[in-house]
């Protein structure tokens, strides 16, 4: 237990909190208990981009201290502890043919924070949410008491996406996905503008369970040219004998050293990677065998890859909008390239449906995501004028990647903001469960 | 909180109808921005500078605040943290004063100091309590660069300067690691209704290039700001030249 400055993956806004360890549900509901004026909040691996895991002046509840899987291999159901890690849930059960059904482009996340957060991944357009897989949740309320929620619970609605405000999860029950394999079987298509690559994911992403699009945001080349990479678990009745496998053996190829210079990541820099990026994908390939991490968790190669942005951090601007404010995605390339903000992490989706979390981000349409360093001059206005055409648009902000929105846009763009609120205020008056960000947008 | 961005919710100003708390607060709007709490003695310029900020996003307190009384701070402090956090609290206040007048009439450097100093060391110590609580915020201190080194034409000035300047930042050092930032902004010469009329020094600045240096500061977490930047290798000269030699110079 001590006082520590924590921030979220973007390294920006740090603040000071009391580190509070647990490693059984006792322990979290005697936190809860005795949690300051300042209230106390969950916090897992810490890759929250701004500041839902942290607590300025209270406590901070490290739950990867919750271990502990049990998985039944007959049904494919885990009961997990919240703090485990998507990563030692899939080297336990990805041998035993079971996956995660839902995996964001990290596995270095807890199940609590994935639940919080209500994570999506490649396959958001097919399977939904990390939380339309979780058949249980162990939930330990503001005063203390453990209950077990259920989907269709209200509390389980406000919980999925509702950032650690309820109070903690400590244990859920996974359904997981069978599969034959830990090989995906992937199709890359290259494209050299931004319209030929939006009507090639709006008529052809229901033929496969992942896909998702990287966009180059250089300064160089056609806006908004990318590579389409859309696959699905390989069947071991297609593909050889010789390359049947459900060993699940991710390595870690470097570690970031822990001092980076600023702007090391520069327009010039990350322009020149995006160049290369785009140059090195085929401009059409099928039906090639990758391992999962390779398909799912290109970055977990690099341990600590945020170090990369310097001591000033950066910044992930994620937003959703509806079919019908697409033109929002070619706007926000063209504002950003315009001040030179460029990206090389450039991310575009499909959503699917939406699910019945209170404040689950993901809606149908598209969904891109950009990192940026955050010492851009003028980035800030740009940012502020981005939003309003997304707030116009019917679409909204990732609350897991945002680290600058304001209380407007945040009540303007979730329509059951106020549900969420008003479940706060019944059951937690007195704030014991509190973080930066709901301070900063009044959840 | 302060934003991804370095943009405060919330700013308070100790001394706010300074010129340069005016340009810093119009430096500090934006949609992020939704509380300002303006502490200065009752004036239309106060209310014409609250008048100014207030939007539909963002509100103003306007609290009534005089340096030099000290049993009158803790109220005006809790007045001030009374709606939340404060992300970014800034000591304007001063008074320069003129050394002919401090000879004739001693009481009256003795009221400089009680405001400069003594002013800004109740304020400080108060907020830095706040601070160390909430976990986070800035500290902004206006000092100046004539407390670095006395001067016979300022002397008294400089040294209230000198005594603000060694609190505020043994305060930093002392707040490191609560989350808090402190910092100690130090200009030159600058051109105010504070120095209308004096001789302009070398290097003077006006009070928009101070506010642009905060901002600057705020945002790659500066502990010591000297307005201009290149004040701080002149200063630091000046800080080794011998005395018999220093008072000599035409400064």
């Amino acid at each position: 237990m001590s006082d520590v400055l924590l921030s979220g993956w973007g390294r920006t806004a740090p603040t000071r909190a009391h580190v509070v360890e647990v490693s059984d549900a006792a322990h979290v509901a005697a936190a809860l208990l005795h949690a300051p004026a300042r209230g106390l909040i969950a916090r897992g691996l810490g890759r929250s981009y701004g500041d839902p895991a942290q607590n300025a002046g209270g406590d901070v509840l490290d739950i990867t201290g919750l271990t502990g899987i049990a998985l039944d291999a007959a049904n494919g159901v885990a009961t997990v502890a919240a703090g485990v890690s998507l990563d030692a849930l899939m080297r336990e059960c990805t041998p035993q043919g079971w996956w995660v059904p839902v995996t964001p482009g990290t596995r270095q996340v807890t199940v609590g924070g994935a639940i919080a957060a209500d994570v999506h991944g490649k396959n958001h357009h097919v399977d939904g949410t990390f939380t339309a897989h979780v058949a249980r949740m162990a939930l330990n309320l503001p005063d203390g008491t453990l209950v077990d929620v259920y989907p269709g619970d209200a509390l389980f609605n406000a919980t999925a996406g509702g950032m650690g405000l309820t109070g903690v999860v400590v244990e859920a029950d996974i359904q997981l996905l069978p599969i034959t394999t830990a090989l995906a079987r992937v199709d890359t298509d290259r494209f050299d503008d931004l319209d030929s690559l939006m009507a090639a994911m709006a008529s052809g992403d229901d033929q496969y369970r992942y896909s998702v699009a990287w966009v180059d945001a250089g300064t160089r080349g056609t806006l908004g040219r990318g590579i389409l990479i859309r696959g699905d678990h390989a069947n071991a009745a297609d593909i050889p004998e010789r390359k049947r496998t459900l060993a699940f053996d991710p390595g870690t190829l470097a570690t970031v050293p822990a001092l980076v210079p600023n702007g090391l990541l520069n327009k010039a820099s990350i322009t020149a990677l995006n160049e290369a990026w785009f140059r090195k994908a085929p401009r059409q390939r099928r039906d090639e065998l990758q391992s999962l991490t390779a398909f799912f968790h290109p970055l977990d190669m690099a341990r600590d890859w945020n170090r990369m942005y310097g001591p000033r951090g950066f910044l992930q601007y994620q937003f959703v909008v509806p079919d019908s404010a697409g033109h929002v995605v070619q706007r926000t390339l063209e504002a950003l390239r315009m001040i030179g903000a460029t990206s090389f992490l450039t991310v575009l989706k499909r959503f699917g449906a939406e699910g019945p979390g209170l404040l689950s981000f993901p809606q149908p349409g598209w969904t891109l995501a950009l990192d940026i360093p955050t010492g851009v001059p003028g980035l800030a206005p740009v940012l502020d004028r981005l939003d309003e055409l997304v707030i116009e648009g019917g679409g909204r902000l990732y609350l897991a990647k945002d680290s600058r929105m304001t209380p407007r846009t945040l009540e303007l763009t979730y329509p059951r903001l106020a549900q969420f609120r008003a479940l706060r205020a019944e059951i937690d008056p007195n704030r014991r469960l509190n973080s930066d960000l709901a301070r900063r947008l009044d959840l | 909180m302060i934003d991804a961005l370095s943009r405060p919710q919330s700013v308070a100003v100790f001394g706010a109808t300074s010129q340069i708390a005016g340009s810093l607060l119009q430096r500090l709007r934006s949609p992020a921005l939704r509380h300002i709490v303006l502490a200065a003695r009752p004036s239309p310029a106060r209310d014409s500078l609250a008048d100014s900020l207030r939007t539909d996003t963002t509100a103003v307190t306007v609290l009534d605040f005089d340096a030099s009384d000290p049993d009158s701070h803790p109220g005006v402090i809790d007045a001030a943290f009374a709606q939340g956090d404060i992300d970014v609290t800034v000591i304007a206040f001063g008074v320069l004063g003129n050394q002919a007048d401090f000879d004739a009439d001693p009481a009256s450097a003795v009221e400089a100091a009680q405001v400069n100093y003594v002013g800004g060391v109740s304020v400080g110590m108060r907020v830095a309590t706040r601070l160390r609580e909430q976990g986070h915020g800035a500290l902004i201190v206006l000092s100046s660069v004539a407390g670095e080194r006395a001067r016979a034409s300022n002397y008294v000035y400089g040294s209230t300067k000198a005594g603000l300047d060694v609190f505020a930042t043994g305060l930093g050092d002392a707040l490191h690691g609560s989350g808090v930032h402190v910092m100690v902004v130090r200009p030159g010469f600058v051109r105010t209704k504070m120095t209308e009329g004096l001789p302009e020094a070398p290097l003077s600045v006006g009070p928009d290039d101070v506010a642009d240096a905060i901002v600057n500061g705020l945002r790659h977490n500066r502990e010591t700001v000297y307005v201009p930047s290149t004040m701080r290798f002149v200063m630091s000269g000046l800080r080794h030249v011998p005395r018999s030699l220093f008072r000599r110079l035409p400064i």
